[in-house]
């Protein structure tokens, strides 16, 4: 086993406990959730160079389709999930066959006009409950296994995570990945050595919506609902907004990222109280209600000065630190 | 009564008009973004969240000062611009070496501390914007009745609209502007101040929008988030149009708004998403747009 392995089973066997060490396991499953979501989209923009602004098209698509087999057709968990997952894939086969069509800026934009193509088309649709959403998505049992029991399906969770983090893990280190990365660095190029690129980003395109899928589904099953926020526009910039924080193109920054937007998420509220006690300030109190207005901060703060991300300029400084010794 | 395929003749004129207001505004933001884009090299997300900005001066303007509508109609797009000019100077400046990537994921930061800032003071609640007392009330044509606002708003988009076209594409500076475009090095070499160009550039697309926004003021309700609803059907219409030619812009813009009309009256459910369906068969048959020329 070499030292890099040997290190994401440390980091794995740290997650398994967290349980024990009293982290709240809701909180847990939801970072790893939208983590699994940022790492699906890394695989784009990171290794493949595509920014997708639409892959809250993905999350909620799964998240919808999971929730209604789950809930109304009465399907297992697992199934559910799966079903979910392959829904994201179909639709991400369409929008890929469509965006890859254009490159660069224009991707950007055809993906998000896509997405929210859907997401009218959900606001309309009677099986997603309109501005309700579904609610109360019941969680079933796995093995025998009531998921009832937060801790038990936590581990069920970390289990997806883990599998499907391993696979990004070997796509991009497989010859396929290599590909990849040779179209982000220079597609003419690549072409040129006979490689049908528009095959392979479509390819790229399909499982990374896949995977954006299965977390979407795998939320869907541990929150029990899912709403139209999933595939709000806000969602596929929250996405980008986790990778670029931990750092685009690295393995673990999604995971990183995601884990920060969470957690500020869910602290900005206290932030802002806290703010309003200090400083007297009566506008800082409603900050839990304008969170964008935070998020939109860290984004102009990363472009300008950390395009590289946690991650990524930890990687550099390192490297900077060990070229000088 | 006349009637057309079952719908009555002044409904489906009414709902024509109202596609043709949609579609001024589609052309006028479509408009900015591809100036800005040709100039920057920046695919201006921020441009929605601008014209919000616009349409919430006018309203305030109104509400805190008693400015009426007619003094904000240029003042509005003036603070905006003068708002577009620090933005670029402060942030934008700093990305025209990088990825175009960038540029958007910047503009997208900026959108959402804006309406962040909106939002956090007014909701996201509409307020309501009265139609000027000079343009309320309707007239009678004889085969529809015309509310005068609304005939307005698409005759000064109409007007502005070609009035930059042919400063773009008929005036000395406009041939300034298009060659900056084509290479900026080689127009620098001959004297002229191109970063100063490319930031009035910026600040002349944003007031565009800010206009817009002030047009729309009576028409929609004013709030925090009627920018991010528009910008991605712009973006839309912008991938249907290509950003090549100006004309074809505008063109675009008017063309969708009508076919949103037309869907509206004769199968509604689709009206919000007929645009991205557009856009998915332009993207099939004619992938560098319908103006746009293949690189």
């Amino acid at each position: 086993m070499n030292k890099k392995t040997s290190g994401y089973v440390v980091l794995l066997a740290a997650v398994a406990l967290l349980p024990l060490a009293g982290v709240y396991p809701i909180f847990a499953m939801k970072v790893m959730c939208y983590a699994l979501f940022a790492c699906a989209f890394n695989l784009l923009i990171g290794f493949t160079g595509l920014l997708s602004f639409g892959h809250a098209a993905f999350l909620g698509t799964a998240a919808y389709a999971a929730g209604h087999a789950l809930k109304v057709w009465g399907f297992p968990p697992l199934l559910g999930i799966v079903f979910g997952t392959a829904m994201a894939a179909l639709v991400g086969l369409v929008f890929g066959l469509l965006a890859i069509r254009r490159a660069g800026i224009y991707f950007a934009m055809i993906t998000l006009a896509l997405a929210q193509m859907l997401f009218f088309f959900f606001l309309q649709a009677s099986f997603t409950g309109g501005e309700d959403g579904l609610q109360s998505v019941p969680r079933g049992t796995l093995l025998g296994l009531p998921l009832d029991n937060d801790t038990t399906l936590y581990y069920v969770v970390l289990a997806i995570f883990a599998l499907a983090f391993w696979l990004i893990y070997r796509t991009v280190h497989s010859p396929f990945g290599q590909v990849l990365t040779s179209i982000r660095e220079n597609e003419p190029r690549a072409i040129s050595l006979g490689y049908d690129t528009d095959r392979f980003k479509l390819l790229a395109f399909v499982l990374s919506a896949a995977l954006a899928g299965l977390a979407g589904a795998t939320k869907t099953l541990v929150l029990g609902f899912a709403t139209l926020t999933d595939a709000l526009w806000t969602t596929s910039g929250l996405v980008i907004l986790m990778t670029l924080v931990g750092g685009m193109g690295t393995m673990v920054g999604p995971i990183i990222g995601a884990l920060l937007i969470i957690a500020l998420e869910n602290k900005i509220g206290d932030l802002g109280q806290w703010l309003a006690g200090l400083t007297g300030v009566q506008w800082f109190a409603g900050l839990g209600e304008s969170v964008s207005l935070v998020t939109g901060l860290i984004f102009i703060i990363c472009v300008l000065a950390f395009r590289r991300g946690l991650v990524g300029e930890a990687g550099a400084l390192l490297e900077r630190l060990r070229r000088r010794a | 009564m006349t009637e057309i395929f079952g719908v009555p003749l002044p409904a489906l004129l009414g709902q024509l008009l109202l596609g043709l207001v949609n579609g001024s505004f589609y052309a006028m933001l479509s408009l900015g973004l591809a100036v800005i884009f040709g100039m920057l090299n920046i695919i201006n997300f921020a441009h929605g969240a601008l014209y919000m900005m616009g349409a919430f001066l006018a309203w305030m303007g109104l509400e805190y000062l008693g400015i009426n509508y007619w003094v904000m109609l240029v003042l509005s797009p003036l603070v905006v611009g003068v708002f577009g000019l620090v933005i670029e100077r402060l942030l934008l400046k700093w990305l025209y070496k990088l990825d175009h990537l960038y540029g958007l994921l910047l503009t997208f930061g900026i959108t959402l501390v804006i309406e962040g800032i909106f939002r956090s003071f007014y909701g996201v609640s509409g307020q309501p914007y009265a139609v000027p007392d000079a343009l309320a009330g309707a007239t009678n044509l004889g085969f529809m009745i015309l509310p005068n606002y609304r005939g307005w708003v698409v005759v000064a988009s109409l007007v502005v609209c070609l009035a930059v076209w042919a400063l773009i594409e008929k005036t000395s500076l406009g041939a300034t502007l298009r060659a900056g475009t084509e290479n900026p090095r080689l127009v620098q070499a001959f004297g002229v101040n191109v970063p100063r160009m490319v930031t009035l550039t910026y600040a002349g697309g944003v007031a565009l929008a800010a206009f817009a926004g002030v047009l729309a003021a009576p028409i929609l309700q004013v709030n925090s988030l009627m920018g991010s609803n528009l910008i991605i059907t712009v973006f839309a219409v912008v991938v249907i149009g290509g950003m090549g030619s100006i004309l074809g812009s505008i063109l675009t813009g008017l063309g969708l708004g009508i076919v949103e009309g037309l869907t509206k009256v004769f199968y509604p459910e689709a009206s919000s998403t007929v645009v991205f369906v557009v856009m998915a068969v332009v993207l099939l048959v004619r992938p560098a747009g319908l103006f746009g020329k293949e690189k």
